[in-house]
């Protein structure tokens, strides 16, 4: 199958500060993207990316300002959520300054709770491994024991809908999935060779 | 498993990257964008750029490397040196840097720590700490202006109360860089190390000894460190990160191989 890298892939711009880095990465792999949070401009993408570092309470706020919720709960193409972007997906967060729960986009139906280390340090900062990983087109090529940049202190636990997992102190969800949306706890955009892969295969993915 | 971390530091100065010893005399090592491109092929965990005059020039520096750094790798990367303030810190991540570092400003003004993480997130605050075992009082004091040895002065912190109070106000790493040793490459301070990893919750980096490969499985084994940060070993050559990472994977600590 030849890929047409002229398709519209977007990156939504949610005001947090990682959106070069995610574009960088797409643009080494030889595709075009446009970090933006025009509403028409994202409905009419062929690809969403979901980026996001900082807190939940923080980068929702930024989303309601931009008028993006509906939008961003109303896709249908595929949308891969890099961290952040991920957790916004879920139905809540704990991770805001205060504590106090966030409402999040309500897509996937989990909520982000404080990732129990057990005794290992917070946060949850370098290079870890899959401990497993469900088949799937954009995990294509991953493998239980592949490693993966994760800096976060805060998890979706293990659910239906994780695809993924990792341990620190706990098992939690490395990725989760429903329907056209994807999210990966992890940094693809930092994790060398194989984030690139998995990024490779999301903008590969047939529509 | 975490991966214990391989972290070569690339110090910069007026764009290129420099190494001096003990923080004196710097030469001119190289460029920094292929020199990064070299350490993440190479399989390094991360990269710390230190714009080792910033802090001490009082200047606008400028950091357009930064976003030209982020192009090109694919692995996470920090940024220290002459970051004061939130403006500057998120003109630095918006380039694609992934963690800021802070140093004597944060010595200046210590809120400066809890101002940055409540915008940008503890993960993306790394607070970067210069300490100095003075023989004959038997403590470790922390230094400030380290970039510049006319301004280099004694605060009045000592090294193990500074990494309490850096956690408290929101430090989301700490890199402790371990002045008597920087640069002559005997060894990193694993007395000190281990002293701070005592009082230390968050990710610890070391800093400052590094000459040969046991040096490395020494520190993981005997402070555990979450990673260990050397600049001379690498720039000259002296240990290949292939090369260092097997021998420790045969060691049995934790490495992340590729």
């Amino acid at each position: 199958m030849s890929v047409d890298k002229t398709m519209m892939n977007v990156i939504v711009d949610t005001g947090c500060a990682n959106l070069s880095s995610v574009k960088f990465a797409v643009e080494r792999l030889g595709f075009k993207v446009t970090i933006t949070d025009d509403i028409t401009l994202i409905k009419n993408a062929d690809k969403v990316i979901l980026p996001g570092v900082g807190t939940a309470k923080h980068a929702m706020a930024n989303i309601r300002a931009k008028g993006l919720v509906e939008t961003l709960q109303n896709l249908t193409q595929p949308v891969l959520g890099f961290c952040l972007g991920m957790q916004l997906m879920c139905d809540s967060s704990v991770e805001s300054s205060d504590g106090e729960k966030v409402e999040c986009l309500g897509i996937i139906h989990t909520d982000i709770i404080p990732l129990n280390a057990e005794n290992n340090r917070l946060p949850h900062m370098g290079w870890n491994t899959l401990t497993s990983v469900t088949d799937h087109p954009v995990f294509q090529g991953i493998n239980i024991g592949d490693y993966f940049y994760f800096v976060h202190s805060f998890a979706a636990p293990i659910s239906e809908y994780t695809l993924a997992t990792c341990q620190y102190g706990s098992s939690f969800s490395a990725v989760i999935a429903k329907d056209n949306f994807i999210g990966c706890q992890f940094h693809p955009e930092r994790s060398s060779k194989l984030g690139s892969k998995i990024i490779k295969n999301f903008l590969e993915l047939a529509l | 498993m975490l991966a214990k971390r391989i972290i070569p530091c690339l110090d910069v100065r007026d764009g290129k990257v420099v190494k001096g010893v003990q923080f004196r005399n710097h030469e001119i090592i190289g460029d920094i964008v292929p020199l990064a491109q070299k350490y993440a092929a190479a399989g390094a965990d991360e990269l710390v750029f230190y714009d080792i005059t910033a802090s001490s020039d009082n200047r606008v520096v400028d950091k357009s490397w930064v976003s030209r750094i982020a192009e090109v790798i694919d692995i996470p990367f920090c940024v220290a040196g002459g970051i004061k303030t939130e403006q500057d810190a998120k003109e630095i991540l918006m380039m694609g840097a992934d963690k800021i570092s802070v140093n004597s400003p944060a010595l200046r003004d210590p809120s400066l720590i809890s101002r940055l993480a409540d915008v940008f997130g503890q993960q993306c605050i790394v607070v970067g700490i210069d300490s100095f075992y003075d023989k004959e009082t038997g403590l470790y004091q922390v230094y400030q202006f380290t970039g510049d040895e006319n301004r280099t002065q004694q605060t009045k912190w000592t090294t193990f109360d500074w990494i309490k109070e850096v956690q408290r106000r929101g430090a989301g790493e700490i890199v402790l860089n371990c002045m008597n040793q920087d640069g002559v490459r005997q060894g990193y301070d694993i007395a000190q190390l281990q002293k701070a990893r005592a009082v230390c919750n968050v990710p610890l980096i070391a800093s400052g000894g590094a000459g040969e490969i046991s040096h490395f499985a020494d520190v993981f084994k005997q402070a555990d460190v979450d990673g260990a940060l050397a600049a001379s070993v690498f720039h000259k050559g002296i240990i290949e990160i292939n090369d260092l990472k097997q021998t420790l994977k045969n060691q049995n600590i934790e490495i992340r191989l590729c």
